[in-house]
């Protein structure tokens, strides 16, 4: 049987065919279906967080992450890049993709997330504190700090730890008086409105908000958000989420990468490679004869088999 | 503030098989992408015996 | 009027010459098939592009009155509403379209490019969903913003694509990547019909 070349153009049967016709019906059934879709299922909005509804909803969890923040301990403080130097970031073997980058958006949790915001109150109390932080070197300030978050984090609901010895320093005040801040709503904008009055970059809300200890991330998990619950692929409430996500989600749920502080790095580049295979499909020995092997194409093209042996 | 005839403002009963979880919704469109795939070819075309008009 | 020979050397005429040999309008707009064009499997491309215009549509309307509308008016959200059902049936026949392209060998008689064409497409598209998400301006636009960046981070492109600069994800959900896009599928679409559907395997004549 000889092989029809598939390169050169079709001169063999043929029937009329409405290109415009069949682009138009195709256009009509998918704005009819997701108009019905649509009005039948409508679309999720669970409202954004703030950190003014995080402090209210979640005091003692504020004020931990917001001591954190002073002492450098949280998730962005010990980041890396691109946002500070605390760690080298993630790696592929011995590539430091991260580090090589560097620190492009810096950010320093205490200077950004607590000292610079109290500073626009204006208050004389605040102040007071904030002049004694200022003045002491880093390993008091970081002393005081993460010895006033073990304490926090110990006492789990409290919101403020009294302070007898002066073991905290300004610590307590700073952090209760931030409290106060986000409370009040101020601190939403002042974060916010650091950068540029009029902003559209809340890069540093969201990261001070992401180094929630328990509300923020208790949220997601709530709506089976979070990575280990195929997070990536789901959407809040019962909407479907993100299917075509699946395989990228997989990865996150079994070692090596579940439990490997370089998982993403790992993940992204194994689906880079995925995805590489995936377009040159054509040229990959063995692949591009699966379709050959697994006749499939049986039935997409049985009427014209049946017709060609027919004819023959 | 949502308006719809089915509502899915409420926590999805999630499918759990092994370490695998999916959400309902989910299922349905990867399932949904299966039927279509299946009836799509095991449908009959219209028009493949003739020269008439060809499609749809 | 001047001779065509004096022309010929014109950029003009050149392009023109060059666009009309490798176009014809036969090809781009025909009114005949290869008979083996017979399965309804040969829809989905055509119906991903009709889930594409309508994307174009509902985001036209969300652009004109601002990322924030929809929190607060039903007709807004019910426009979010019917954006993110198109986005689910957009990936839904993609799929199907892509499954039955590959069943099919669809590469085959130097067809790569529109197969290589397809793919880009699919990953654009997962790329211009994920900015879509983000601009959301709501508690699952803030999770994935913030999930995403260690991602992108991991990477060395976080401070290049933050997902956390909102600003960003939308002009680059609005302007860039829907012309991107819409650039990688005339593309597509064009070496479909300049190459013809691709023969069934083993067919002869």
């Amino acid at each position: 049987m000889k092989k029809y070349d598939a390169s050169k153009k079709w001169t063999g049967p043929t029937r009329p065919y409405d290109l415009i016709k069949e682009a138009t019906v195709a256009f009509v059934v998918v704005a009819l279906l997701s108009i019905g879709l649509a009005a039948l299922f409508s679309s999720p909005d669970e409202k954004a967080v703030t950190l003014q509804s995080w402090s209210q909803a979640a005091p003692a969890d504020f004020v931990q992450t917001a001591s954190g923040e002073l002492a450098g301990s949280t998730i962005s403080g010990q980041y890396g890049p691109p946002y500070n130097t605390a760690a080298d970031g993630q790696q592929l073997g011995p590539i430091k993709v991260a580090k090589f980058m560097g620190v492009r958006i810096p950010i320093n949790t205490a200077n950004d997330f607590v000292i610079k915001p109290l500073g626009t109150l204006n208050d004389p109390v605040t102040n007071t504190a904030i002049a004694r932080w200022n003045a002491a070197d880093a390993k008091t300030q970081s002393g005081w700090a993460t010895a006033y978050t073990d304490a926090l984090t110990k006492a789990s609901t409290a919101v403020t730890i009294a302070d007898t010895n002066d073991k905290y320093g300004p610590v307590p005040t700073l952090v209760t008086s931030l409290y106060a801040m986000a409370k009040s709503g101020a601190l939403d904008g002042a974060l916010t409105t650091s950068d540029s009055p009029l902003p559209t970059n809340f890069t540093k809300p969201l990261l001070f908000l992401a180094d929630s200890g328990s509300y923020f991330p208790g949220l997601a998990d709530a709506q089976h958000l979070s990575g280990d619950q195929w997070g990536v692929m789901n959407e809040t409430g019962s909407w479907p989420g993100q299917s075509w996500l699946w395989l990228y989600s997989l990865w996150y749920q079994v070692d090596p990468f579940k439990s490997s502080g370089n998982a993403d790095i790992l993940v992204m580049s194994l689906m880079g490679l995925l995805s590489l295979g995936f377009v040159l499909i054509p040229i990959l020995p063995i692949l591009h004869r699966i379709p050959e092997r697994i006749p499939i194409h049986r039935i997409i093209w049985r009427d014209w088999y049946r017709s060609e042996r027919k004819n023959s | 503030m949502v308006f719809s005839l089915f509502n899915l403002n409420h926590p999805a009963h999630y499918i759990s098989v092994g370490s695998i979880s999916v959400s309902p919704g989910n299922l349905v469109m990867v399932v949904m992408a299966f039927v279509l795939f299946g009836l799509a070819l095991a449908l009959p075309f219209p028009g493949h015996k003739s020269d008439k008009n060809g499609k749809e | 009027m001047s001779s065509s020979s004096d022309n010929s050397k014109m950029w003009t005429v050149r392009v023109r010459k060059a666009t009309l040999e490798k176009f014809e309008p036969e090809d781009l707009l025909p009114d005949t098939q290869p008979a083996y064009v017979s399965s309804w499997i040969y829809v989905f491309g055509v119906l991903t592009i009709a889930a594409f215009l309508m994307l174009i549509v509902s985001g036209l309307i969300l652009t004109l009155e601002g990322p924030a509308w929809w929190h607060t008016s039903k007709y807004g959200h019910f426009i979010n509403s019917l954006h993110l059902w198109n986005v689910e049936l957009f990936f839904l026949f993609m799929v199907v379209h892509l499954w039955g392209k590959f069943w099919m060998a669809a590469w085959r008689g130097k067809r790569t490019m529109t197969w290589v064409t397809g793919c880009v497409a699919f990953f654009a598209s997962i790329f211009t969903g994920f900015t879509g998400y983000l601009i959301q301006t709501n508690f699952d636009s803030q999770w994935i913003a913030t999930q995403a960046k260690d991602g992108f981070n991991a990477v060395g492109i976080g401070a290049y694509f933050n997902a956390l600069n909102t600003g960003q994800a939308l002009l680059i959900h609005v302007s860039l990547l829907p012309i991107a896009l819409g650039v990688i599928v005339v593309a597509h679409v064009i070496l479909v019909r300049k190459k013809g559907v691709v023969p069934p395997i083993e067919s002869s004549l």
